[in-house]
């Protein structure tokens, strides 16, 4: 294509020639990002369903072909279910104190007259930047029974003796829920305040000459105005909470008896740990928990998308077409 | 919003009382790598050493090869950050700024990614690096982890480059330059921002980057990065207490500090991000 424009070019006006030669330097452009793009992302995407017909111990060619047979067994696995709820927990509970908990956080940080606001932000956005798989490792100590949060509760007469807080099943969870809610508020409060910002403030001064107090302008002017980022911002939650795999395996392994074991630990413990696995590698299988993985991800992303969003999808495609037509000019 | 004077006082004192026990576990990390084991374990809730054990880090630098892992990490994250900025800045700049037969299609097909259920794409990855040969250096993690489309930076250039006056280029072109000069003349230096919030967004993504380097360095000990180290070291030396907090404060401590130094480009990167 590249080549029969330039010996067409020849005879055309020199506007044309300098067109021409535009698109074929932006097809160099783009060379790089797609050829990278098809080799990392498109070949393994397509591979990891080709897997997932196969038993293959991840040695030696691929030629035990099972059809469905994997899926059929990973739905009557009980361990599976298990981590798929374990990671529905895991999901929700995050998105409910860390989108919860960043909102008020974010309402309070927002108020104009507040001194040191930068110094309170970076503050709170601190954990965020922080490997994760580090924090899992600080907070297992923190939280082991002889750990620094037991230690303090004994001190302050708070309890008796230590809480088994990682190896009790319930408890376990729970602290996974609150680490990775700790972990990351900072970016859903960033997220409210760019939403916060962005609500005109005429309006706050029209809501107060009307004498609504504080709850009446944050319950019919605040909060209706978040409406559309809110439905990003829990978007974003839910699909990142389905990445919980550092804190996990570095928190508590997937421990006790596999009550902590979320989905994507679930998949790796079968695809690289032949230990936790079912005693040996089965990557087909594992492949077949990641496609089951990647369609849950896709419901919720679609589900939830399409249900708060739909309209500024519109709108989107509005401004795009906008755009365009600027340019063309 | 909120008037009275006591009001105010109330909120300073819960923002700093709880911003304290917001980050207390990174204070406990960074005065427990000073003590002693012994001290780790017995001086129950008690902040500050007896005596300041420096000799921890040396060790956990030296004995442990937390220096191997820092520079693995280095390498890694320093590597990555160039290549995935070469790559959105050039595509940005191409989908933002040039016309061209087929755009319309790639950008779809651009934001289309994002919503691809992909599988669990480690396992072909890591059989491809391998079978690429790529399995014995650290390019192999470098390749896996710049690798992809970086969907929000390269939406973020070419909505920087689109915005920018035609009159720029038109001027360059007079003068006789062609595209690959006006890229990297003009137009690249006048996308510092840009530049800039991919290169710190990108460099704390990549140091805290997990899944990636542990898969791929599985049967490679000395190429692993400071968080897949931190974790066979605590497996290898359990109680070693002193020494796991010496670790995971050298893994901490860059990416905080050019955090605190670089966060207006960073919380700017993050809320662009959520309202496009």
């Amino acid at each position: 294509m590249e080549l029969s424009q330039k010996s067409t070019s020849k005879d055309t006006s020199n506007l044309k020639t300098l067109q021409k030669r535009k698109t074929i330097w932006a097809y160099i452009f783009l060379a790089p990002q797609i050829i990278v793009f098809f080799i990392f992302s498109a070949y393994p995407i397509v591979m990891s369903y080709v897997y997932s017909f196969y038993e293959w111990s991840g040695i030696g060619p691929l030629n035990d072909f099972i059809g469905l047979a994997n899926y059929q067994q990973l739905l009557t696995s009980g361990r599976f279910w298990n981590s798929a709820l374990v990671s529905i927990y895991y999901i929700l509970g995050t998105t409910l104190l860390g989108v919860g908990g960043a909102l008020i956080l974010a309402i309070i940080l927002n108020d104009q007259k507040l001194k040191s606001k930068g110094f309170y932000r970076a503050i709170y956005f601190l954990p965020v930047v922080t490997t994760t798989a580090i924090v899992g490792i600080i907070m297992g100590s923190i939280f082991g029974i002889n750990g620094f949060f037991n230690q303090l509760l004994v001190d302050f007469n708070i309890i008796d003796k230590p809480i088994p807080w990682l190896t009790d099943p319930v408890l376990a969870v729970i602290i996974l829920i609150v680490i990775g809610s700790w972990k990351g508020l900072g970016i859903n409060m960033v997220y409210w305040l760019a939403g916060l910002q962005s609500i005109p403030n005429e309006l706050y001064e029209s809501a107060q000459l009307d004498g609504a107090g504080f709850w009446a302008t944050l319950r019919h002017v605040t909060l209706p105005l978040l409406k559309p980022i809110a439905a990003v911002i829990i978007l974003l939650s839910l699909v990142s909470g389905i990445n919980a795999f550092d804190l996990v395996k570095t928190l508590t392994n997937g421990g006790p008896n596999f009550a902590t074991e979320t989905m994507d630990l679930f998949i790796y413990n079968y695809a690289f740990s032949s230990q936790l696995g079912g005693g040996q590698v089965r990557m087909g299988y594992a492949s077949a928990a990641g496609v089951l993985l990647g369609l849950f991800t896709f419901a919720i992303s679609m589900v939830f998308g399409a249900a708060s969003f739909g309209k500024q999808i519109i709108k989107l495609k509005g401004n795009k077409k906008k755009k365009g037509g600027v340019k063309a000019l | 919003m909120i008037t009275t004077k006591s009001a105010r006082v109330m909120i300073h004192v819960f923002l700093l009382l709880f911003g304290i026990v917001w980050i207390y576990p990174f204070v406990w990390m960074v005065f427990s790598s000073l003590k002693t084991n012994k001290e780790f374990l017995t001086s129950g809730t008690k902040l500050i050493p007896e005596d300041f054990q420096w000799q921890n880090y040396s060790e956990a630098w030296i004995t442990a090869n937390f220096s191997g892992y820092f520079w693995n990490t280095v390498i890694f994250t320093v590597s990555t950050v160039i290549i995935v900025i070469v790559l959105s800045s050039l595509t940005g700049y191409a989908l933002g700024r040039i016309d061209f037969p087929g755009k319309k299609t790639i950008m779809i097909c651009v934001v289309a990614i994002m919503f691809i259920p992909k599988g669990y794409t480690i396992i072909p990855l890591f059989k491809l690096v391998n079978a690429m040969g790529l399995d014995n250096s650290i390019l192999g993690i470098i390749v896996a982890e710049s690798s992809g489309a970086h969907v929000l930076f390269i939406l973020m250039f070419a909505s920087f480059f689109a915005n920018l006056p035609k009159s720029i280029e038109e001027a360059a072109e007079i003068d006789g330059a062609g595209v690959l000069t006006i890229f990297t003349k003009v137009m690249l230096p006048l996308s510092m921002p840009i530049v800039a919030t991919t290169a710190i967004m990108q460099f704390i993504w990549t140091w805290s980057s997990f899944l990636v380097p542990l898969v791929l360095t599985i049967s490679k000990p000395e190429l692993r990065t400071l968080a897949v180290g931190m974790e066979n070291f605590v497996q290898t030396y359990a109680v070693d207490f002193s020494g796991m907090a010496a670790g995971a404060t050298i893994s901490l401590l860059p990416v905080m500090i050019i955090f605190i130094i670089m966060q207006r480009y960073f919380i700017e990167g993050v809320a662009g991000a959520v309202k496009s």
